[in-house]
């Protein structure tokens, strides 16, 4: 009898095991996959950081929409990092160890993305990052990737554009100054163009680097007059960059040519301000309306991050980093279809071995985890009058220098024949 | 580098219109700190408070924000004199101002910072003058209008604030209530209500130096924190309770900055600043002209 019922109890046994598993295997799918991140939405870059924050919910809504990723709805956790580097990693832990979260994501900026490293290296996780310059130089991590179009390497891809244009004029310019605020990225980026002086044989006669929080900039635009560069490579970001480009107004800074490695003309709110200021400077930007017809499904996006950005005050052109916050995201959708989970090592071999349709055009990656080709735009602004944001809606305003295939004219120099 | 005389000149104009500014800044904290001994922490807030009405109207009307901090600073003095009173009910009236004082100010310097992201969002925020992009220029020497116009209402409001206290009878009173509270109470003087309104004072000059900042550079609403440290050093390099000693403090400040920056690099301008006030500091223990 007891027997009996033992054996039809065991009978039962695998009929539960089934119901329960996929009992479980429908909850795990009901349960939303969260994607963690640490963002500027505060301090001196929250106005980058609060853009990217509504690509990525923008794309957050669009795959929601959709039905989820594997069935799962897409659920963001994330904390003010305050533009911050010192509370970035307490924001990772508490991330991964509290919130336990799927997958982690970065902020904007080497200054926030440098400080995850070590906590993403130790965790074996899959990283995506958003706009770091050459991070991962220092960590030779291989499950890290960059969304930035700096190309395989990156201090120097960066500015190759601007040498580039330097190097082209006639004739040639032997001398260099380069300038940067004393932070992570314009660390970065004036590594780079040191390479660039070296390579092409300029002499640099000026190699300094200001505190972030200096209020005059013309002692300093003063003293690169004063060593008579040819060619002026400034690294800055955007409160340096609207107190270099005054002071060098003010100064009437006579140089062949002047910029490339400013943060900040790329978002309506310092176009608007310097508005005629910039007239000549030359400077990276990732998308102009003049090669718009190259980016046929950027419009859609735009057309839904500006009506949002309105709304929450923040950049309404959108032109710079919301479109690829949203590629950034759409990597990682790709890759976590194609491999059907969040198997860290499969999501990385995935985003090595393969290219990704994206807003911002094929994305494929470098083993460093950065763009395997550049594509840094170097533009000189020109023909600005006023500070009315709709002429920078418009093609017109920016001459592409390079890469090649987006050029669309010659660069004008010297810069200050530019203001007249 | 080759160190002309226009080097020279420049180095020397820019480091005083850089002190002109940093003065106006710091003035206020000159009165709250040095006077009243409130440490007044949440000062740089009330200077971006004043950068961001200067800007609404300025944006909105086309206003110049400098007129326009003129006008409103009244209303910074009302504002000033309430938030004393709060702090001294909650704080210094039961002898607790010390810590608990320090972290109310603390406290009004993030609500500050958070309304001002939530009305204006995070981006920057600058003003169009007329004189915002004009340089005078005699011989090689630069005037950046930027700087000069600032400047020039700086001192008008510094002198002016120091001849107040020195010349007026109010302004005597403060002065006495920064040395000997008790003696002001036997005269028959209330000591609270003079303090309420010299912390209105500097709050109102606070408001002022808000307009010249946005004139001088882009705002947003943090960036307040980035001035605390170089507010409470002029205060302290020129003679806690001097305002002619905050004015000498700030001028030090500005000519070791622009010096800096033109000769040995940028960099080294913060170390070159807080080392003359570690310098002042060791040889005159009291600053520059305090007592």
């Amino acid at each position: 009898m007891l027997g009996n019922s033992v054996l039809s109890t065991l009978r039962r046994v695998p009929g539960a095991l089934f119901i329960g598993l996929a009992l479980t295997g429908a909850a795990l799918a009901q349960q939303p996959l969260k994607i963690g991140f640490g963002m500027s939405l505060t301090g001196p870059l929250a106005g980058n950081g609060k853009a990217a924050l509504i690509a990525m919910e923008i794309w957050r809504d669009d795959v929601n929409a959709k039905g989820g990723i594997l069935g799962r709805k897409v659920e963001f956790v994330y904390y003010d990092d305050q533009t911050s580097p010192a509370t970035v990693p307490s924001i990772y832990t508490k991330l991964l160890d509290v919130d336990k979260v799927d997958l982690v994501v970065s902020g904007y900026g080497t200054n926030v993305i440098a400080p995850a490293m070590p906590i993403v290296m130790q965790r074996n996780l899959t990283f995506m990052t958003l706009f770091g310059l050459n991070v991962n130089s220092k960590f030779n991590y291989d499950r890290y990737f960059q969304i930035m179009p700096a190309g395989p390497n990156p201090a120097v891809g960066w500015s190759q554009g601007f040498f580039d244009a330097a190097m082209s004029m006639n004739p040639k310019p032997k001398t260099v100054a380069l300038v940067g605020a004393d932070a992570e990225y314009p660390a970065m980026a004036l590594e780079g163009a040191r390479e660039h002086a070296k390579k092409t044989g300029l002499k640099i006669v000026y190699d300094k680097t200001y505190p972030p929080n200096t209020v005059d900039y013309s002692p300093i635009v003063r003293a690169i007059q004063a060593a008579n560069p040819e060619v002026v490579f400034v690294a800055s970001y955007p409160p340096d960059s609207a107190g270099m480009v005054r002071a060098a107004n003010e100064v009437g800074l006579k140089t062949r040519i002047f910029g490339g490695g400013l943060v900040g003309p790329q978002f309506a709110a310092l176009k608007t301000q310097l508005g005629p200021l910039l007239n000549g400077v030359v400077n990276y930007e990732f998308y102009v309306p003049d090669v718009g017809s190259r980016f046929p499904f950027l419009e859609q996006f735009l057309a839904k991050y500006q009506a949002r950005a309105v709304v929450e005050k923040v950049d309404p052109l959108g032109f710079y980093l919301p479109p690829y916050a949203y590629a950034m995201m759409q990597v990682l959708e790709q890759a976590i279809t194609a491999t059907k989970g969040l198997d860290q090592a499969k999501l990385a071999e995935y985003i090595h071995t393969n290219t990704f349709d994206t807003y911002v055009g094929k994305v494929g990656f470098a083993k460093n985890g950065e763009w395997a080709a550049p594509r840094v735009m170097m533009t000189q602004y020109h023909g600005i009058t006023g500070n009315d944001v709709e002429q920078f809606k418009k093609p017109g305003r920016l001459t592409v220098l390079s890469p090649k295939e987006y050029r669309t004219g010659d660069l004008k120099a010297p810069y200050h024949e530019n203001k007249k | 580098m080759e160190v002309s005389w226009a080097l020279l000149a420049n180095a020397v104009i820019a480091g005083l219109l850089l002190g002109g500014f940093y003065a106006a800044m710091s003035v206020g904290i000159s009165i709250s700190f040095g006077m009243l001994d409130v440490v007044n922490i949440a000062h740089p807030a009330f200077i971006i408070l004043g950068s961001y009405i200067a800007y609404i109207v300025n944006d909105r009307f086309g206003f110049d924000p400098i007129v326009v901090s003129l006008v409103v600073s009244p209303l910074f003095f009302l504002l000033g004199a309430a938030l004393y009173r709060v702090y001294y009910y909650c704080f210094e009236r039961r002898g607790q101002e010390s810590l608990r004082g320090l972290a109310f100010f603390f406290g009004i310097l993030f609500i500050t910072e958070v309304a001002l992201v939530l009305v204006f969002g995070v981006d920057y925020r600058m003003v169009s003058t007329r004189y915002g992009d004009v340089t005078w220029r005699a011989g090689e020497v630069d005037f950046p209008m930027r700087l000069v116009v600032p400047f020039l209402v700086s001192m008008v409001m510094v002198i002016g604030v120091q001849l107040f206290l020195t010349r007026t009878f109010f302004g005597r009173a403060v002065l006495a209530v920064a040395q000997d509270q008790l003696a002001l109470r036997l005269m028959g003087v209330n000591p609270v209500r003079v303090k309420e309104l010299a912390f209105a004072l500097s709050i109102a000059t606070a408001g002022v130096a808000g307009s010249f900042l946005i004139v001088i550079q882009p705002v947003q609403p943090a960036i307040g924190r980035e001035f605390i440290g170089l507010v409470f050093a002029v205060c302290v390099l020129g003679g806690m309770g001097s305002i002619l000693g905050t004015l000498i403090g700030a001028f030090v400040l500005g000519l070791a900055e622009s010096f800096t920056s033109t000769f040995f690099g940028p960099s080294w301008a913060p170390a070159v600043s807080f080392g003359l006030l570690l310098a002042t500091l060791a040889f005159r223990p009291s600053g520059i002209l305090g007592r």
